[in-house]
This record gives structure tokens, sequence and C-alpha cells, in this order.
């Protein structure tokens, strides 16, 4: 029996080609086709592309009652678009946004574009995505989520290589309707835990370390999901595997070779 | 003036007003009442052009603008005015404007041109906005002479007893057409709305436009976006001759009952290539009521600008391939959701958290960040929500803090960072403090806790805690 990993790879390779052909000329800007996590751990589990593989649609949501407000869920995205370059569109239903929480997260203010879209999340969200000068589309949405709009947003994205993130809000914590089947390549949930003391050879300092993140891979096309517990971004937007804690799920480990 | 018997008063400035003289008075009286009286020819035919002129002006606001002799000035602004932040700051924005430019204005919206007409005449305030389908309540108070009606009516109405508009109203309308014929009635109607009133809008000629007329009224979304593209490129090949790019465009719809309804796009940088500009306006067709049909389509440019030339051919160096043009994408953005809510966020020099934010328009370039040392959440609550906390006085963070009835017991927390008020922003700022800690609970979240007050003297702040975002 094949590999799994084998026959995704030959396909992603596959489509890779295809997509560097219809886009023609594959400028600069369109040889960066992945942003690596910078965790093996992490990135090997994400093969054949060894990172979140832009021109796709990414779906994040907070876990708990973090499900409303999505921080660490913005925050998780403001790491990841702060490692890529160019222009930002953040679509948002109603502005509560800070941005230089963002610029902590590494994330500068010149890179981003704001729209409020009220209802229209979804369709602001289309129409970034058909702007290939655009790096990323982040679209921040509280409704229900059909198949079909998940799809448009897939197809938009994958034609214009512009990465598309939707950010997940939900007023009920760990709101099941964002489980739903849904386009997207790979869908997280970010989750808040309790962080290490800030000097850990004097756990009585009071103070506050970095934040610590449970990241959970819930689905994935095409792989498996996972379960991560990282330290949350740094002022880079890079995120960090916890030293010396044994963690994860055994699926997780599994494949990693 | 010359009414033909003699010179009389055609228009009085507000010292005049004051002094006694009215429109219509002989001269030869308002000389006797005031000796020094300044007495200039009128010339109806120039004050005629002045409004048409202003009413081009007017076009800034509303895609429809028309004089209204003798002293006013149509806008509809149906559908404009909420790119203006809504009709009272239209209003608002508009007298100010005209104030600034040497006139004196009183200004209105209503449901209806006469309503307006009348509110902006004979309102108690110099900006009146009628709600809608309020128009019968805001006039029932007014002088009959808000109604635009000839003096000689208003003397027979007079004479009948009726001075307001609500009680000319309340009378039965068959007696009252047997003795002033139709306007009377007609007006009322008019100004509630009972009856249509076309604006017959003003097109200074300077301005670039095309214009199509159809044989056959159209109706289709489809029809509608053929002649867009062919006005587009008639507009577009006058805009080169001219060596400049539209900022914005109205298209006029002129329908077969004499109503005409309008589409406004506007771009955040000037342009005339056609393709975005015809599917900027092809985005808006289905706002467009056609009614009946439509008879004749007009395409204007009211505000042009230089053109930049395109970036696409200059991309020599790597920095430029690094600024991708968004432009068009900003200016889609902005025709769906309106101007002000495409944006970008620009750093300000302030210690208040709130402040340290300013919403810059999206084609202006955001410059700097903020201090990379302090930790600021990623979401923040506006305004922020008071909280029930217990800490120690005055420097401790809270031990535990109760928000929307969910206690959370604080595991780890870090601060204070003391922000002190902006004592020379606002007065009432001087002492004020707030002391903010960043706070971790059991299950691992972060909040943004502040405290009003130092913790030690009562004039710096009420001590009560409050959350204002989450990391």
């Amino acid at each position: 029996m094949f590999l799994p990993a084998t026959r995704t790879e030959t396909i992603a390779r596959l489509r890779d080609q295809i997509a560097r052909i219809t886009h023609g000329d594959g400028g600069a800007s369109r040889a960066v086709r992945t942003i690596p996590f910078g965790i093996p751990a992490l990135d090997q589990s994400l093969r054949p592309s060894g990172g979140l593989l832009l021109g796709c649609l990414h779906e994040v949501a907070g876990a708990g009652p973090d499900t409303e407000h999505g921080a660490a869920a913005a925050l998780f995205l403001g790491g990841v678009l702060a490692r890529l370059e160019g222009p930002v569109l953040w679509v948002v239903e109603r502005q509560d946004l800070f941005a230089p929480g963002l610029a902590c997260a590494g994330l500068h203010p010149a890179r981003l574009v704001f729209a409020e879209a009220g209802k229209d999340v979804l369709a602001a969200m289309e129409e970034g995505l058909a702007h290939s000068g655009l790096t990323a589309v982040v679209g921040e949405y509280a409704g229900r989520l059909s198949l079909v709009a998940s799809r448009r947003l897939q197809l938009a994205a994958e034609q214009s290589g512009v990465m598309a993130a939707l950010l997940r809000r939900s007023r009920i914590f760990n709101d099941p309707a964002l489980a739903a089947p849904s386009a997207a390549v790979t869908r997280w949930r970010i989750a808040a835990l309790p962080s290490d003391p800030p000097l850990p050879h004097a756990p009585a300092v009071p103070g506050l370390g970095r934040a610590l993140w449970r990241l959970e891979l819930t689905h994935r096309r095409g792989g498996e999901p996972g379960s991560w517990i990282v330290e949350a971004c740094d002022a880079t937007g890079r995120l960090a595997l916890v030293a010396g804690v044994a963690h994860g799920s055994a699926t997780e480990t599994g494949r990693a070779a | 003036m010359h009414d033909g018997r003699r010179r009389v008063i055609a228009a009085v400035d507000a010292s005049a007003a004051q002094a006694g003289l009215w429109p219509g008075m002989p001269v030869a009286q308002g000389q006797a009442l005031v000796p020094e009286l300044t007495v200039r020819e009128a010339r109806p035919d120039d004050d005629m052009a002045a409004l048409r002129r202003l009413a081009g002006w007017c076009l800034r606001y509303a895609p429809l603008a028309a004089a209204a002799p003798p002293d006013g000035v149509w806008i509809d602004v149906t559908g404009s005015a909420h790119l203006r932040g809504g009709e009272t700051q239209l209003l608002r924005d508009l007298v100010s404007r005209l104030l600034a430019q040497g006139f004196s204005a009183r200004a209105a919206v209503a449901d209806t041109p006469g309503a307006a007409h009348a509110m902006a005449r004979f309102g108690m305030e110099e900006i009146t906005v009628v709600p809608s389908g309020g128009q019968a309540a805001a006039l029932a108070r007014l002088p009959l002479a808000a109604l635009r009606l000839p003096e000689e009516t208003l003397d027979g109405l007079r004479l009948m007893g009726i001075e307001q508009i609500g009680a000319l109203a309340a009378l039965p309308r068959a007696p009252l057409v047997r003795r002033f014929g139709t306007l009377v009635t007609a007006r009322l109607d008019q100004a509630f709305g009972r009856a249509p009133e076309t604006i017959e809008p003003e097109f200074p000629p300077e301005l670039i436009q095309a214009r199509l007329t159809f044989v056959e009224p159209l109706l289709t979304a489809e029809a509608f976006a053929t002649v867009i593209d062919r006005l587009t490129v008639t507009v577009c090949s006058d805009m080169e001759r001219l060596g400049s790019g539209a900022r914005r465009l109205d298209l006029l719809f002129e329908r077969v009952d004499g109503t005409t309804q309008a589409i406004r796009i506007g771009t955040a940088r000037a342009s005339r290539d056609t393709r975005h500009l015809t599917r900027l306006l092809k985005e808006r067709i289905e706002r467009v009521d056609p009614g009946l049909g439509v008879e004749a389509m007009r395409l204007i440019v009211p505000r042009m600008g230089k053109l930049v030339p395109a970036q696409a051919a200059a991309r020599l160096t790597a920095a430029d391939m690094e600024e991708p043009d968004i432009a068009p994408l900003i200016d889609r953005l902005a025709n769906r959701l309106g101007p002000e809510r495409v944006y970008r966020v620009a750093p300000v020099d302030s210690d208040v958290p709130e402040r340290s934010v300013r919403q810059v328009q999206a084609q202006e370039k955001a410059v700097g960040t903020w201090p990379a040392d302090l930790p600021r959440p990623v979401r923040l609550l506006d305004p922020p929500q008071p909280v029930e906390a217990m800490a120690l006085l005055p420097d401790h963070p809270p031990m535990a803090f109760t928000w929307r009835r969910v206690r959370h017991r604080v595991r780890r927390a870090d601060g204070p960072e003391r922000i002190a008020g902006e004592w020379w922003k606002r007065n009432g700022e001087t002492r004020s403090v707030r002391d903010y800690f960043r706070v971790e609970d059991e299950e691992g979240h972060r909040y943004w806790l502040f405290r009003r007050g130092d913790g030690e003297n009562a004039i710096s702040g009420d001590m009560r805690w409050f959350l204002h975002g989450f990391f």
C-alpha cells in the first residue's frame, strides 16, 4: 500500500506545476507558495507543502470563551501574515481589532487595509481575493458558512494565489456550527492554555511569560489532523514549541519520520 | 426692480430686514424708513446664472442638483447622504462650506422637495432633517407662505382665517379647488408626498458628459450594461484629451415617467481605465429602479483629477515589486461598502490606548508603528466594560474579577502600567490615572484590565475596574 504522504506529495507537486503554468509569469511574489511555521514537527505534518499554502482557504477559530472574540486566533493569523510581505486586506463585520496588538505580533500597520463589511464579509473577501496584488485576505465571520460559500472563497483564492483566511467567531462557546463541512484546506482551533511562570527556576516571581496555545489542526484536506502545544507569537510572528514538554496526540507524532 | 408702477425692493439682507424692510416694499418707502439705505439694481439674470453655478457646485454632494429660483438650490440626496455620514452631517458640511464662500444659507432634508423647501425657509433651525414620513407633522405649524403659492392666493386664504399649513390641510378639498384652482391642493400634495415633483437637474456645460437617448425604453440590466460601455468609452476619450481621469462618475437614468435615478461612484485615484470604471458602474445597476423604462442615460464626470501614470510600466526595481497597486480594489470595496468603511490605521502619539490609533484613507500610506515594548491587546473593547474585581491597594493586580457574571480567578498578572490622563488635551484629565494590568485566568485566557485611579488618591479616579481588551 502507498504511504499517503508520497501520494499527496506527488499530487501537490503536480498541482504546484499546474498553478505555475496557469499563472504564467510566476513572478517573484509568486515564488513563495507556502509559509512554514518554522517548527519542524508542525511543518512535517503539513507535508508536502510544509506549511500553510498561499492561494488556499484556511479557517481559524478560537476555543472556549475566546470563541466570541477570537483574540488568540487573530494573533495566530497576525503572526502568520507577519512573516509574509505585501498588503493584507482584513475584513471585519464591526471593528474591534486593535492594530497595536497586531503590531505586537509583527504585523506592521502599513500593510493592513481594513474593510468594515457588516453582513457582506464573504462578498468583500471574494472581492479582495480577486485582486492578485494582495498577499492575503482575512475575513472575520460570525454567521453560518455554507459549503458553497467556502468553495467560492477557495476557488477565488486558487485563481489569484492570494491566501484566504476565515476567522470564525461565534457567541456560543466551541460552537458546533464551526465544525460543519467546509472547503477550507486547513482548519485550526487556537485554545489558550495556562502559561508557565516567566522564570522557570523561580516560579514565585510574579509576571507574565509568553502565552501558551494549543494549536489544533482539526481538519486538513488530504491529510490528518494534529495537535500541538506552542508558545504564542513573538514580536516577529514566530511560534515556538514548548521545550521539554511531552505533548500532542498520538496522531501527530505517528507520521513524523 | 420695477413692478410696472414703481420701483420695489427685490431682496433685503439681514440688517435691512431688521430695520423693517421687506421684499415687495416700494423703494421710496424703504428710503424713507432708512435714509442711508444702499440700493442696488436687481439683476435677475445674473442671479439665475449664479444660482446655476451654485447648483453645479452642489453636485459634489449628490448626482442631482438644480437651481430653484429665486433663491434656492435643490439637491436630491437619495442614496448619497451616507457617504457624508448621514443627512445632518451633510447639511452641516454644506452650510459651513457655503458660509466660507460668503453665502448665508439654510438647509433642510425631507422626503419631498416641497417639504424641504418649506422647512429650509420657514423652519426654526438653520438645519432641519425631517424624518421620513414626518413631513405632515413638520409642516403643520408653518405659515402658508412656505407652500410656494402666489401672493393673491395667500391673501385669499388669509381672508378665510387660515394662517398655517396644518389648518389648510384639514380643509375639504373640493371647495378649495373651486375657489383657488388646483394649485393649492397640488402644492399640498407635493409637499406631503401624495403627488410627485421632479427636479430638472443642472449639468454645467464645462463638465465632461455623454448622453444617449433610446427609441425604445430600456428595462433590463444587460441593456444598461451595454449603454454603460458606450458612455464610458466616450467619456474616457474626452478625458484623455484633457489628460485627466475621473475621481467621480454620475450615471443618470432618465425614466419614462419624467423622474431621474442616479448612481454615483468614486475612485481613490483618478482613472480613465474603461474596464475598471464600467465594472464599478455595473456593480451599482441593481440599485436602479427602471420603473416603466429608461429613455435616456447620461454619464457625467463631476470631479476629475490629474492622471498618475500607471505604475505597471515602471516596475524596474525590486522595491516597486513590493508595492502592488491596490487602488482598484479599494475603489470596488468603497463602492460596495461606503468609502468611510475602507481604511487604514495609523499610529497617533498618545499614551491613552483608544487615542493611539486613527483611521486614515485607504490610499494613504500609514507611517510608523507603536512602541514595540508595550504589550497591547489584539481586541479592544470600546467603551471599556466595568468588571467587579478584588485587589490589594495600591498596586497589586486583582486576585479575581467578574465579567458578564462569570468569575475569573487570576493566576498570573503583570503590571501596573500607569497611563496618565492627557491634561494638555482635555481639561478633566489633569489628575486622572489608569493602572493597567495584563492578567491570565486559570484557563490561560489573557485580559487587559485597568483600574481608574492610582489606588491612593481619590482625585486620580474612582478606583473602579474595567476590562479593556483581550490578548
